[in-house]
């Protein structure tokens, strides 16, 4: 093995790192905000309905479809390109994102309603007793239940959306995986550079998983001095 | 839109509907496929991760790790880069002469079936962990043997607890293969590049294959939920 | 219970199947071919799935000159010249430009088209380089120097598109991109157009040859210009790729492309095809 090559590999593919990241986290707040929206819809007869076929539509496709339907999809409409949207679906980097916050707020919108289903009833009626309001309730009581009820599948979600960051090499932007296939067309060396870039992404997913875990940890009061959960 | 452009889609000689639907069989095809290798493989992931020795139970560890920590699409040109060089060495191991080439469906199987084998394997270990212990002894206490107390008491309450994380692992498939044009396979996503690129309508192929994903996701979706309220029958919350 | 059984023995089947499926010997003697299928007007796809355009009538040519039987796939360009070297199939018909990088893992016929590469832009953005019409030398220095200034004045700040891993993507992060032009690559060729014509690019750069065939579709609204660039990262002309070490074929085809070329059969396909004559006299 050649080590040189291996060390500059892992430089170059470091330098996509910084986007990679960005897209990850961003995409993860974008999204989250999006489900929760979604969720708060469901409270109403028409709101259930669009929530309920966004999921549908957004879970159902491959990501990879919807991203060229946002990127060459999308611009092909003259009214689009005159819109006061275009200055930012001009650019490949807007639309990966905006792909990303719509494809994870389907997923996450998914998680959160079963986190919020498994509120018991009880707790709520006791705050609604104790006079909160609404918002208070939902602040303080039924959010934070559901959303430690929905941290196993979100740490999950949090990961998956990491390994989807990498198909916006697909619309010409420059990630982690964007450098690596440009390094494989240039240098036919493509086993060597997709372990490389391999281990970078194994590397950060295992580092999410153990924080996740330790998270989940913090959260449980009730499993402290246990050994099994 | 013009409407006109809808001919496109149609099945005459200058409409790609017939083509479209072809790619649509094929990413069905690959999906079942694919969606079998990783069952089988699956299984014996978590076999070895709830009954192997020491050594099989922390090499089934690491697959999972690191195929749930790599995107889909590393794995797959990996697969694609580096998979011959695989293919050829086992094949002269077996005695067999070369050259050894496999075909872009048999690639595109594996590939997703190896990512898939690692989330199947966690669905059906979890199934199976979730089986109550004592139902466990209770059929020892009366004498089943091994086999039988898999086949008649583990394999059926596992198979229900598993049948909703399968249904997901199944959707997961069914949209990873969207990824392995790369291989030379001509399913949905590959056909409606090339339509859209010789076309240069984008928007409305684009369109077209989310209608075919959305098919067979809606579809496979129904069949999951009937095989799931089938299997709940007998049971206390059976019937829902 | 019985849903767990036959999924495992369809399981076991199906990898019963992928091993038997693995070994594909190569005594069929039919050549295969590999093309993308989406580089128009060398080659194209119908949508019956049949594939067209100059380099297919150029191969059925060549293939009754040297007396061959063949068949066409295609393939996506990531992974195209890796799967030959992977002996997928024998060789490679698509456009593809003799490159040093490239003679050290694959073999080459003579070239077909010896066309240069330019640059096209939207008639609406005003946009306009010099020297349009001429060609440029990449070997030459003076000459290659005043030419990249020219276009780099006009081009600095502006973003221009490209096919991933081609002679032209080359050119421009050697002599364009250190001079403050943002280049975007693309994994497929045609995207390169669709983007320009969107006004996400300034300007796309390609062969000659494939920017006339764009134009020929979309001749009110866009247009070709800057000087047209040869040799140097730009290659020697596009040829038939072969394995490294397979000169029985490249022979074999070097000798039909150069009787084609002698009995003007080349440039009749030429003119058919992009009408001008690209191809080299051999």
């Amino acid at each position: 093995m050649d080590f040189t090559f291996l060390g500059d590999m892992f430089a170059s593919l470091l330098k996509g790192l910084p986007l990679t990241l960005n897209f990850w986290v961003l995409s993860l707040l974008g999204g989250g905000t999006l489900a929760l929206i979604l969720n708060l819809m469901r409270t109403t007869r028409i709101g259930n309905a669009v929530a309920g076929a966004y999921v549908f539509v957004f879970r159902g496709t491959p990501l990879l479809i919807q991203i060229f339907m946002i990127y060459y999809g999308l611009a092909g409409f003259g009214f689009v390109r005159q819109s006061f949207l275009w200055p930012f679906l001009r650019e490949p980097y807007w639309c990966g994102l905006l792909a990303l916050i719509l494809n994870d707020a389907a997923y996450t919108s998914e998680i959160l309603r079963g986190g919020l289903r498994a509120v018991p009833k009880g707790a709520v009626e006791a705050g609604r007793v104790s006079g909160m309001t609404r918002f208070a309730i939902l602040r303080r009581i039924t959010l934070p239940l559901a959303f430690r009820q929905a941290l196993p599948a979100y740490s999950n979600e949090v990961i998956s959306m990491l390994k989807a960051t990498a198909l916006v090499s697909t619309i010409t932007l420059m990630d982690m995986t964007g450098i690596a296939r440009a390094a494989i067309s240039e240098t036919w060396r493509a086993v060597e550079i997709l372990l490389c870039a391999a281990a970078i992404y194994l590397a950060i997913s295992l580092l999410v998983t153990r924080f996740s875990a330790w998270f989940e940890r913090r959260l449980s009061p009730w499993h402290f001095g246990r050994t099994t959960p | 839109m013009e409407f006109g452009k809808l001919a496109l889609l149609g099945f005459g000689p200058e409409g790609w509907g017939l083509v479209l639907v072809r790619a649509g069989l094929m990413t069905l095809a690959v999906s079942v496929a694919a969606f079998v290798f990783g069952l089988g493989l699956g299984i014996l992931i978590a076999w070895a991760r709830i009954g192997g020795n020491a050594v099989l139970r922390r090499l089934a560890e690491v697959y999972v790790v690191v195929l749930r920590g790599v995107p889909d699409i590393l794995v797959i040109y990996l697969f694609y880069f580096g998979g011959r060089q695989v293919v050829t060495a086992i094949g002269t191991g077996l005695g067999f002469e070369g050259p050894f080439d496999i075909s872009g469906f048999v690639a595109g199987m594996l590939a997703i079936g190896l990512i898939s084998a690692a989330g199947q394997s966690e669905v059906l270990r979890g199934a199976y962990q979730a089986v109550p212990k004592g139902m466990v002894e209770a059929g020892r206490v009366v004498g089943m043997t091994r086999l039988t107390l898999f086949r008649r008491v583990i394999a059926p309450q596992a198979m229900t607890t598993a049948l909703p994380g399968m249904g997901n692992q199944w959707q997961s498939v069914i949209k990873e293969t969207a990824l392995v044009s790369v291989t030379g396979l001509v399913e949905t996503m590959r056909q409606v590049s090339v339509a859209a690129g010789t076309t240069q309508e984008h928007f409305l192929f684009y369109a077209a294959g989310a209608v075919i994903y959305l098919c067979i996701t809606t579809v496979s979706d129904q069949i999951f939920r009937f095989a799931e309220r089938r299997s709940l029958r007998g049971h206390p919350q059976g019937g829902m | 219970m019985t849903l767990t059984r036959s999924t495992f023995l369809r399981a076991a089947l199906a990898a019963a199947v992928a091993l038997t499926a693995a070994p594909v010997l190569a005594q069929d003697k039919k050549l295969v071919f590999a093309t993308e299928g989406a580089f128009p007007p060398f080659n194209m796809t119908r949508p019956d799935g049949t594939l067209y355009g100059f380099e297919l009538d150029m191969l059925d040519e060549v293939a009754k000159r040297a007396g061959f039987e063949y068949e066409v796939i295609s393939q996506a360009w990531d992974g195209m010249i890796q799967g030959l070297v992977d002996g997928k199939y024998d060789a490679v018909v698509d456009s593809v430009t003799i490159t040093g990088k490239r003679l050290e893992v694959v073999d080459f016929s003579l070239p077909y088209t010896t066309g240069g590469s330019t640059f096209a832009v939207m008639k609406e953005s005003g946009l306009e380089l010099d020297g349009t019409g001429t060609f440029v030398d990449l070997t030459e220095e003076a000459p290659t120097e005043a030419a990249i200034n020219a276009i780099a004045e006009k081009l600095a700040g502006k973003t221009v598109g490209v096919h991933v891993a081609t002679i032209q993507a080359d050119f421009l992060a050697t002599y364009l991109e250190p001079k403050g032009v943002t280049i975007r690559t693309y994994p497929n060729g045609p995207d390169v157009y669709q983007d320009l014509m969107n006004g996400r690019l300034d300007a796309g750069m390609a062969s000659v040859t494939n920017i006339s065939a764009f134009l020929e579709k979309n001749t009110e609204t866009a247009m070709a210009t800057g000087p047209s660039f040869k040799g140097g990262v730009m290659g020697a002309g596009a040829a038939f790729v072969v394995q490294k070490g397979n000169a029985e074929l490249a022979d074999k085809i070097s000798a039909a492309l150069k009787s084609m070329s002698d009995d003007g059969t080349l440039e009749a396909l030429s003119n058919q095809w992009f009408g001008m004559v690209v191809t080299p006299k051999l």
